[in-house]
């Protein structure tokens, strides 16, 4: 859960506009390398996020390869794991949608940011309900720490251990109105203080 | 979910449409298209895990096939075990009252209980001291919620397709409601949902057929069928009940077709893009032709499809919600 900014005293910027446009591009060329057979290459944006980080990959490797390709979004609120626990009730908004099979394709999972990676064994459980995926990649903007599963970044941009009153906050222009990546601390100072 | 406040679903049973707000009744139309499209998965397995490992009771003591068998496909397609009892080999017929056969069924631990009972209240006076999450699915003459909220999806889907905007709500939309609307609990689960998400509704038949007193709660009535058509949006057709023509609430049936049909004839009055609904089962060319039933107007089968979708909605927002079951 990401807590409004405004109630946080402290944000450290880990990454501007620049540095998130070159760690993307990073990220594609890194793709492109690793996936000679392109044509069988799809991409599925987590949403919200994920999603147009997968729109601005997928444009970028088809510079590179000459091949652009495809890209769905995966909404994974159906395949969570604390549904039961009443802690939270997927809030059903955004939508899985993708009009390609992922039959015998590489399919790459495109998330903002890693942390516990149940987000990802929901979104990988929601994959192979949908077919049988020759294999799933996983490329994440920022790894931020924390896993509670065995689950890894095969292309990852930024790295940072946070505490547990730290947040990253990863800003998007096309949800945000900006680039940005936002390191979010409480301010423990100020309460003492009062 | 930064910065954003959603509705949280609190109910622990869905009895009837009259005690929702508005929000609640948003909350399961919003969640409908998500499910709608796990049964539609061009591959693969049409269900998801969200109620995995939870039981199901469908508890029918009138006769239903199309609302059992919606049910039941939405909880497979949640991927809950089923258990149907049916009244006539329930021990209702044995005497056994609705509190011990409830007691008996929760007793196998019963995660919902999806119940049809001809008398109305029953669901309600279930609910109030039961632990398993009750659904009404039709009660006496009083009220059907999920084919309601399933006809109100229906609709603002229609809007939203007509009117390219993919935000539209019900507001100010014209729905007129013609038939048996006196008997009709699918009628009264409509109302209420219609009102409360601002659409205007008109109500029209046999003067025997259709209470005036809704008039107080800001329902137009008419018993001249081109009147209520005129600026209808949806024409929603109600089934004649044949099994209680017995009291003859109107004259003859040959004089309900000519004055009340909903035919390709009478749909003139209604503007072009005016959709056509009905509850189902139909009595052919009784209160609706079978050229308009079958025609590109009607979108009697899309409810049914839609029905599916909204009763996953409505069993994940109440098991899986902070209402929870006792």
């Amino acid at each position: 859960m990401t807590p409004d900014k405004d109630m946080l005293a402290e944000s450290t910027v880990l990454m501007d506009r620049d540095a998130i446009a070159a760690t993307v591009r990073s990220l594609a060329l890194a793709i492109s390398d690793a996936n000679p057979d392109i044509g069988a290459l799809v991409l599925l944006g987590i949403l919200r996020r994920g999603r147009p980080l997968a729109d601005r990959l997928a444009a970028l490797i088809g510079e590179y390869t000459g091949t652009t390709p495809p890209v769905g979004s995966l909404a994974t609120t159906m395949y969570r794991d604390d549904v039961r626990t009443g802690a939270a009730v997927p809030q059903m908004k955004g939508e899985t949608h993708f009009d390609f099979s992922v039959d015998d394709r590489t399919v790459l999972l495109v998330d903002d940011v890693l942390a516990a990676g149940r987000t990802i064994r929901a979104a990988l459980d929601e994959v192979m309900d949908y077919g049988r995926p020759r294999r799933i990649q996983l490329a994440c903007l920022v790894d931020r720490g924390g896993r509670e599963l065995p689950i890894q970044a095969d292309y990852l941009g930024y790295s940072i251990a946070t505490g547990a009153d730290e947040w990253v906050s990863v800003r998007l222009r096309e949800t945000d109105d900006e680039d940005a990546v936002l390191l979010l601390r409480e301010d423990r100072r100020a309460e003492t203080n009062d | 979910m930064a910065g954003t406040t959603h509705a949280v679903w609190t109910r622990k049973d869905l009895v009837g449409i009259a005690d929702l707000t508005r929000e609640e009744i948003e909350m399961v139309l919003d969640a409908a298209p998500q499910f709608g499209a796990v049964s539609q998965r061009a591959s693969g397995i049409k269900k998801v895990p969200l109620l995995q490992g939870r039981l199901v009771v469908l508890w029918f003591h009138e006769p239903s096939t199309r609302t059992r068998s919606s049910f039941e496909l939405a909880a497979k397609r949640l991927s809950a075990d089923t258990l149907a009892v049916a009244s006539s080999t329930s021990s209702s017929v044995k005497g056994e009252t609705l509190h011990d056969t409830l007691a008996n069924i929760e007793a196998m631990r019963a995660d919902i209980t999806v119940i049809r009972h001809s008398c109305a209240g029953a669901p309600h006076l279930l609910a109030g001291s039961h632990r398993s999450h009750i659904i009404n699915a039709g009660d006496g003459r009083h009220e059907h919620p999920t084919q309601a909220l399933l006809d109100c999806y229906t609709m603002r889907e229609s809007v939203r397709r007509r009117t390219g905007n993919p935000d539209a709500t019900l507001d100010g939309v014209k729905v007129a409601i013609v038939g048996d609307v006196e008997h009709s609990r699918v009628a009264r689960s409509d109302i209420h949902a219609l009102l409360k998400l601002g659409a205007k509704v008109t109500v029209c038949g046999p003067s025997t057929l259709v209470p005036r007193e809704l008039e107080r709660y800001g329902v137009g009535v008419t018993h001249r069928l081109k009147e209520a058509l005129e600026d209808a949006d949806v024409v929603y057709s109600l089934r004649i009940q044949l099994e209680r023509q017995a009291k003859a609430l109107f004259p003859s049936l040959r004089e309900y077709i000519k004055l009340f049909r909903i035919d390709a004839e009478s749909l003139r009055h209604a503007p072009d893009h005016a959709i056509v609904m009905h509850p189902g089962p139909i009595n052919r060319d009784l209160e609706l032709s079978t050229e308009v039933a079958d025609g590109p107007r009607s979108v009697i089968l899309q409810q049914v499809t839609n029905g599916v979708a909204v009763r996953m909605a409505v069993m994940h927002l109440l098991a899986n919600s902070g209402g929870a079951a006792r």
